[in-house]
Formats: C-alpha cells, structure tokens, sequence
C-alpha cells in the first residue's frame, strides 16, 4: 500500500512540482518545500472530497449513459427511495459518532412496519402511530440501558437484539404479512405517497430530520458531548460529562429515526412482510461508510451519511438505467467502499500492521 | 475435573458454556422423548456443522482482534460453484469452490493488512460484493446436483456415524491442536491481547491476521460445498445470515471480541449450544419464531453474567 500510494501520488507529485515550480520558482523553494507538501496536499485533498468527488465523477458518468439519468423526476424517485434507509441512517450516524453500533435497526424497522399497519385498523391512525412511536423508543431504550449503563459490547447486544426482534415480530404477527383494508379511505397515505409543495413527504422527512440532526449535533453542547464520548469516552467522564446518559440518548435517536422510516415504509405500502427490515442495518452502514464517516467513533457528520445514502441510491438507479441486473450495484458498492475508505486513510493511516509489517 | 484441565493444559478452563449446554441436554431428554436417541444426537452434530466449521475460523479471527462479515455469502459462492462446475468435473468443481473460499479470505485479509481498515468495514463490503457476484454467476438460479456421487456423500455413513458430522469433529481437534500447541496459535493470542507487544516481539502481524482470514475463507467453502452436498443443490441465497449465527456461537464459547481471549473448547460449546436448543424445541413443537427471542435473551444473559463475573479488579470510573 505504501508503495502503491508513494507511486501514485508520485505521478500526480511531478505534474504538481512541475507546474509550482515554472509559476514562481522561489515561492515554491520557500513556502512550499520539495515535494512532501503536494503530496501531502493532493492526498488531503482527496480524502476531505474523496466522496463528493466520487458522487459528482458518477453523476458525470451516469448522465452519459442515459439521458434519463439527470432528470429532475429520476432524481426526485431516487431520493424517495433512499429516504427510508436515509432516515434511518441519519440515526446510525449519531450512533456510530457516539463510539457505538446499531445492528438491530432492520428488525426494528420490521417490528415498527407491521405494528403500524396492524394497529390501523384496530384503533385509527392517530393512536397506532403513538403506539408504535413508544414501543419503538422502548426497544431504544433495551438497547441503550444494555450498552450504555450495562456497559456491553454493542456489536453483539445489537446482533442478539437483531435476532430477538425479528422473533417477536413474526409472533406478534403470526408468520402471516398484514394490510390496511380501506386503502383508499385514510390519511395515513400521506406519510408515504402525499406531497407537500410539490415535494414528497419522505424527502422532506428525510431532509428535516437530517437539517436537525446536523444541527444539534454541530452548534449544541449536546452534539459536543456525543462526539467527545465517542472521542475519547475516559476524558469525557473526567471532564464531567455522564457517558452513559450520553450512550443511552443516542440509541433513543437511532430508534426515533427508525420509527420515522416506518411510518413512511408502513404507509407508502399501506402493508407490511413480517422481514420487511432484512438486511437494511447493512446497507444503512453501507450508506454511512461511503459517506466517509469512521466506524470508530467520535467523528463523521450528517451531511456526510446524506451524500453516502445518495451515492447508493444513485449507484442502484444508475445501473438500472443502463439495463444492468440490481445485484451489480453490490458489487460495485464493495469496491467503492474499499476505495473511498482507503482513500480517507491515505493520508491519517496510523494502523499498527500496515506501519510495521 | 483437575484431570480434564491438565488434559486440555491449562489454556482451557472449563468454559461455563458446557455447564449451560449438559443443562440443555438434560432438559430436552425430559421434556422429549425422542430427544436422547443416537440418531438424535447424530442428527444434531450434522445438522450444527456448516455453522460448527465456520465457526472454528472465525474463532480464531475474533482472538485476532477481527471479524468476518463475509462469511455467509463465501458459503453461498462456493455452495454454487460446487454444484454449477460439476458439468465440467466434480474434482474441479470442488477444488474450484474451495479455493474460491481461500482466496475471497485472502483478498478480506490482504485489504485489511495493506489499508489498516477496519476488518467489520471490509468484510461487510465484501459480504454485499461477494452476494452480488453469486447473483451475476448463477443469474438468481438454484442449481441442482446432478451428480449422485456427490449428493450421497452428504447423506453417507461410516459405521453409524455420518460423514459430515465425523469432517466437522476431526476439523475441531485439528483447530483445537493449532490453537493451542502451535506457533501459529499462540502468535494468534499475542496478535489479539497486545499488538504493539506482539510486533515488538517480532509477530509479523498484518501477514499473520491474513492467514487466519485465509482459514476462516477455508472453512467457510467447506461449510459451502458441505451443505450443498447435504442438499444436492445450491440456491443463491444459501448461507443469509450464516454470519450472525456463527458469530453467536462463537460468543457464546467465551471468546472475547476485543481480541486476546477464547477457544475451540469454547466455541464447540456454543456451536452445540444452539443446535441442541434448535432441536429440542423443534422436537417440543416450538414455533422456530421463539428460538429467535430466546437466543437473543440467551446472548445478552451470558454477556451480562460475563461482565460481572469478569470485572477489571481497578474499579472502573463511573457515570
């Protein structure tokens, strides 16, 4: 790897020296010495943009090859169909920034799906979605009480939480999938298919509670005190900050988001498969890491989680449009995934095998 | 019990999961009758080996401070390439889809040495593309075997003793053995307890977490072409959610996720664990839909009784 990287910014070093150089020969001798700082630069560069870059590279490539592509209704469908895993992933971030993980948000997605659907028609919309808010703030709150006051490993309490979920949703629902019966007659439509200004109710979801989110998470001593606990979670219980309330909070966010991309999956199908949620923990994170946000904690932004769901979506769109099978997308996805996290340690890689073997 | 720990030297207690797993057994010969037959138990070693030989792999992965995410869909991949080479030749199907599995373990650990991400990254990136390559080579067809040799070896007895059941028993004494009596298995305990010491002890550690990629990407084909034989066929999605199941068990044995800390003693516990829990209650006619809750209850009980029995001796700094 360090010779691959040294070879390759090497061939951007000699264009760059190159071109300094014949612009102002002592200015490049005195400000700029040798070659480190283009190196350095260029690679800092694209690991800051490495994912916009990404985005815009294939938004270029995609429009070539269909002219659909880069129509405002293609976008506008693409970005509704990214909401869900979008809202959801909006959730995971705040997670993941706090130093923790959330695997059980495809089961719980399940749960809240078919809870709201079910409870439709047995006590009116109003009151299922109340209902199916506190029970998903409570499965939320297991989660935070395990991992934030138990102190367990939130890898695997998510991933036996993934497991019994899924378990009480197919009890609660028997194995069978449920429906609302008067499809036409209901207001609950309006989450998943209504329009507001011309707008779809999921993007505008998706984009209020991401504009939220970024904001309590950047300009409020709250947002201060996750990044600090995922940060460094010993200098934060010193310098006084309750860790574990911390810890708790956010897995209460995860599962608020979850419960918003349920009343928007619920009512655009107006139905629910008790599995409805399989697999989308992984392609929520999938989201997240091409947004370039570390799985260690302590960093990463919203915005960031945002343009990562897209690049998804867009991916996914893209290759249909060009008449390529879905699954192509996955592996697609593989390689960009390596590529932009590699890109984003490029220049902070400080890991202990690949400094010293 | 001194006697079994001087056997086993020292690197394995008793883990507490065999206390939790001769319970279950006897519970389970109450509650049914049919449960404490020989074809039973022979039943259930069968049936917990694809998860069983996976999980040896990825004990060794977790001691290393890793994970594998990849797994499942290594075992659907070489599932498909076992069944779908066959026209051409069984030997080179199998040997196709074996080295499939060594060198998608190769790539996980080569990207995870050379780049310094984070194995769960890269092995869920891997978990996607690996799916999506089964996809684009079947075109989302189920094969079938259409060779009888390999689909009566699945079915096939030594003795009284199925064949799958004898593989996955002498793989875990052969894992057993490089864990605990080899280099190999004691740089792996370094590697995961302390990195830094490790490479200062002259541990080559990115090449050496590349070979226990490259093993559990082994076990993980065998576990593919394995089950493809027990089946005769192979479907593209064969293996979904194998990693959860194989990563449970191997918590379950005690093996710490942080690195450093585990066994095959361990993990063979855990494996039983849930094949004897799966079967019983399927014996007891409990809805599969209630193994779920009760695993998950089981796993976040075990971690709490860990955390508690396991508390660091400096008190931890609190709120």
């Amino acid at each position: 790897m360090t010779r691959l990287s040294i070879a390759l910014t090497g061939a951007f070093q000699g264009d760059f020296i190159q071109v300094i150089s014949m612009a102002s020969a002592e200015q490049s001798k005195s400000r700029l010495p040798t070659g480190k700082l283009s190196k350095a630069g260029v690679m800092s560069f694209l690991s800051a943009q490495g994912i916009l870059i990404f985005f815009l590279l294939g938004m270029f490539v995609f429009s070539f090859f269909s002219e659909q592509f880069l129509s405002q209704s293609n976008i506008m469908t693409v970005i509704r169909q990214a909401s869900i895993i979008g809202i959801i992933a909006v959730g995971v971030t705040v997670v993941i920034i706090g130093g923790n993980l959330d695997l059980s948000v495809g089961s719980m997605l399940s749960f809240s799906t078919v809870l709201v659907v079910d409870l439709h028609d047995k006590v009116g919309p109003t009151n299922a979605i109340l209902m199916m808010f506190a029970l998903t703030l409570m499965i939320g709150a297991v989660n935070g009480i395990l991992i934030g006051f138990l102190r367990l490993n939130s890898l695997i309490v998510t991933l036996a939480m993934l497991s019994a979920i899924q378990g009480f949703v197919l009890i609660y629902s028997g194995g069978q999938n449920v429906d609302i019966a008067d499809q036409e007659g209901t207001w609950f439509a309006f989450f998943g298919r209504g329009y507001l200004g011309g707008i779809a109710v999921p993007i505008l979801l998706f984009g209020l509670l991401a504009i939220l989110v970024q904001v309590v998470m950047s300009y409020t001593g709250y947002g201060r005190r996750i990044f600090a606990v995922g940060g460094n979670p010993m200098a934060a219980v010193y310098s006084g900050i309750r860790k574990n309330w911390c810890v708790f909070s956010t897995y209460l966010i995860s599962a608020f988001c979850v419960a918003c991309a349920a009343l928007v999956l619920g009512s655009r199908v107006m139905g629910s498969q008790n599995n409805v949620g399989q697999g989308y923990e992984l392609l929520v994170l999938a989201g997240i890491i091409l947004g370039g946000t570390s799985l260690l904690g302590g960093a990463g932004s919203i915005w960031k989680t945002v343009v990562g769901v897209l690049i998804l979506g867009f991916i996914q769109n893209g290759l249909l449009l060009m008449g390529y099978p879905y699954y192509i997308q996955w592996i697609v996805t593989w390689v960009i995934i390596i590529l932009a996290v590699w890109l984003d340690l490029a220049n902070k890689r400080k890991s202990l095998f690949t400094t010293h073997s | 019990m001194t006697s079994i720990k001087g056997f086993f030297r020292g690197r394995t207690k008793i883990q507490p999961i065999w206390v939790f797993v001769i319970a279950l057994f006897i519970f389970f010969s109450f509650m049914s009758e049919y449960f404490l037959s020989f074809g039973n138990i022979t039943n259930i070693l069968v049936q917990t080996s694809t998860i069983g030989l996976i999980a040896l792999g990825m004990t060794l992965v977790m001691i290393n401070g890793n994970i594998d995410l990849s797994v499942g869909a290594i075992l659907g991949l070489a599932a498909s390439l076992a069944v779908g080479l066959q026209e051409i030749s069984m030997t080179l199907a199998i040997l196709a889809a074996l080295g499939s599995g060594i060198l998608l373990g190769a790539i996980n650990g080569l990207i995870v040495w050379k780049t310094g991400v984070n194995a769960f990254i890269v092995t869920l990136g891997a978990m996607l593309g690996i799916r999506g390559l089964i996809f684009l080579y079947t075109g989302e067809q189920s094969f079938y075997a259409m060779n009888f040799a390999f689909s009566d070896f699945g079915t096939s007895t030594i003795g009284p003793f199925p064949v799958l059941a004898i593989i996955f028993l002498i793989c875990t004494l052969i894992m057993h053995l490089v864990l605990t009596r080899t280099g190999h298995g004691r740089n792996t305990f370094a590697v995961g307890g302390n990195p830094e010491a490790s490479i200062d002890a002259g541990i080559r550690l990115g090449r050496h977490m590349m070979i226990n990629f490259i093993i559990v990407g082994f076990f993980a084909a065998l576990a593919g072409v394995m089950l493809a034989s027990q089946m005769g066929a192979a479907t593209p999605n064969l293996g979904r959610d194998y990693e959860l199941w194989v990563i449970t068990a191997v918590v379950l044995g005690g093996t710490k996720l942080t690195g450093g800390y585990g066994s095959i003693v361990g993990t063979l516990g855990g494996v039983l664990a849930i094949g004897i829990l799966r079967n019983g209650m399927n014996l007891m006619q409990v809805p599969a839909f209630y193994v779920l809750v009760i695993l998950g209850a089981i796993l976040i009980s075990v971690l709490i009784i860990d955390k508690k029995l396991n508390a660091p001796s400096t008190k931890e700094v609190r709120i």
